[in-house]
């Protein structure tokens, strides 16, 4: 029986594991989905973190039905990122409703809205592929807030009938925003970076630059290995630790401590972190005996680190493009020259 | 936590602004305040040019020129790429 209705390739499907019965609707059978993440949810969440699979993590878009939802019951949108949609469903946990599923091609929502693939065509699109009309009686859409730069409310109520309401910027807040009547408070629109967001972030912030860090450490490694009494490879073990020191402080050091670093531009709060571990270095004696292989160290680091820390704005909730393309035409030419006179400070240096 | 000053593109026609306070309520950083029948830019450098106001004003009072303030992203987009973006595949914004 089921075979018939789920012909249609946007039909959600029915036999994954958060799927635990079928609402009938007008419109033919709707999923109904766990409102309690399981293990397998949050190690796939831990997984997507830490940058495993994040590319695949995804959820046939459609319409899903969360407990026993009826035609009077709302609408929530939500884009098809598996983890999207899990922070929704379990906020909707013993509320009654709908939950409509946009093909956002796998991306969160905010990062699809600036794309456009969480855009008011593909709303149009999934309420007429899903039939909703058929299945609710009220024309309402609760959009998520950071779905709105992709989303015009005009359009969509002029081309499909309905209205459109934005939630919270967080799946959390969605009871209370339910309780107050469908008004979410100023907290509830505000968009945060805590610590706890930004200390998230730093696997994938790791992962996505070690193949860098890798190269500078190789090249720098081999290079330095040269000498005027012939090659060494005494050296390898303190260069790749310097480097990587380098790659640990802008991928970890600066995203934690992001808000306390002083200055608004993101390279210069990497500058100070690499400044301070040069120094460490320095005390140390690990930046070499001459004058010129310790400012190779210092010109090294930190380009290694405020360059990090410039692609970091990528990463973080409140940089403007403009602003971006502000710091980014000063800063890189800088943090080129900084690397490649670096280079020669530190394997001449050795020499 | 405030990015560059002065440099935002956004642009708020008074004049037009009918005061339907929708511009609020979709900013997620609180740069605009509604004073009886108009609104107004409170915190012009927390703009980060995101477009949801924009798009979302039924009578075109607001302007901004979007883009996603990504650093790898406008690489990516000089060097021929589409412009992707590492928030891309697992940003914090789920
Ligand atoms: S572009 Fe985005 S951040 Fe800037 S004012 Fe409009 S809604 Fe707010
Ligand atoms: S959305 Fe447009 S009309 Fe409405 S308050 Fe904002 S600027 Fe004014």
């Amino acid at each position: 029986m089921l075979e018939e209705k789920t012909c249609c390739c946007s039909r959600p499907a029915l036999n994954e594991d958060w799927v635990i019965g079928n609402v009938e609707t007008p419109a033919g059978v709707i999923p109904q989905v766990r409102t309690l993440l399981t293990k397998k949810d949050k190690v796939g969440a831990i997984k997507v973190r830490c940058a495993i699979g994040r590319n695949n993590y995804i959820v046939t878009p459609g319409l899903y039905a969360a407990g026993s939802p009826t035609d009077e019951s709302m609408v929530f949108v939500s884009a098809n990122y598996k983890l999207s949609f899990d922070h929704l469903r379990r906020a909707l946990d013993g509320i009654d409703c709908w939950i409509l599923v946009l093909d956002t091609k796998g991306v969160n929502v905010w990062c699809a809205a600036g794309k456009r693939t969480f855009s008011t065509d593909e709303i149009i699109n999934q309420v007429i592929e899903t039939e909703l009309l058929r299945i609710v009686s009220h024309h309402k859409l609760i959009v998520p807030q950071l779905g709105a730069p992709g989303v015009s409310a005009v359009n969509v109520r002029k081309e499909c009938g309905f209205s459109v309401i934005y939630g919270p910027v967080r799946a959390n807040d969605i009871p209370a925003f339910i309780n107050a009547d469908f008004k979410a408070t100023p907290e509830m629109r505000k968009v945060q970076f805590t610590l706890r967001d930004r200390i998230a972030v730093i696997p994938v912030e790791l992962v996505i630059w070690f193949k860098q860090a890798l190269g500078i450490a190789v090249v720098l490694s081999l290079l330095s290995g040269i000498t005027h009494d012939g090659y060494t490879f005494t050296v390898m073990p303190k260069v790749f630790g310097m480097v990587f020191a380098g790659w640990l402080t802008g991928g970890a050091i600066v995203p934690a401590l992001l808000p306390w670093l002083p200055g608004r531009s993101f390279a210069i709060k990497g500058l100070w972190c690499a400044i301070i571990l040069w120094g460490i270095f320095f005390i140390s004696k690990l930046t070499g005996s001459t004058m010129l292989e310790n400012s190779g160290w210092l010109l090294m680091l930190s380009a290694i680190v405020s360059f990090m820390s410039l692609n970091f704005t990528g990463t973080s909730t409140y940089t403007s493009m403009s602003g971006v393309k502000k710091e980014m035409k000063i800063a890189m030419p800088i943090q080129i020259a900084a690397v490649i006179a670096g280079l020669i400070f530190i394997v001449w240096g050795g020499f | 936590m405030k990015y560059l000053k002065n440099v935002a593109t956004l642009k708020l026609d008074t004049e037009k602004c009918i005061g339907c306070g929708i511009c609020l309520s979709v900013c997620p950083h609180k740069v605009f305040d509604l004073n009886p029948g108009k609104v107004e830019i409170i915190d012009f450098d927390a703009c980060m040019e995101c477009g949801a106001c924009m798009m979302n004003c039924p009578v075109e009072a607001l302007y901004v020129k979007t883009g996603v303030g990504c650093a790898s992203g406008i690489i990516n987009g000089i060097l021929g790429g589409g412009g992707e973006c590492c928030c891309d595949k697992g940003g914090i914004c789920a």
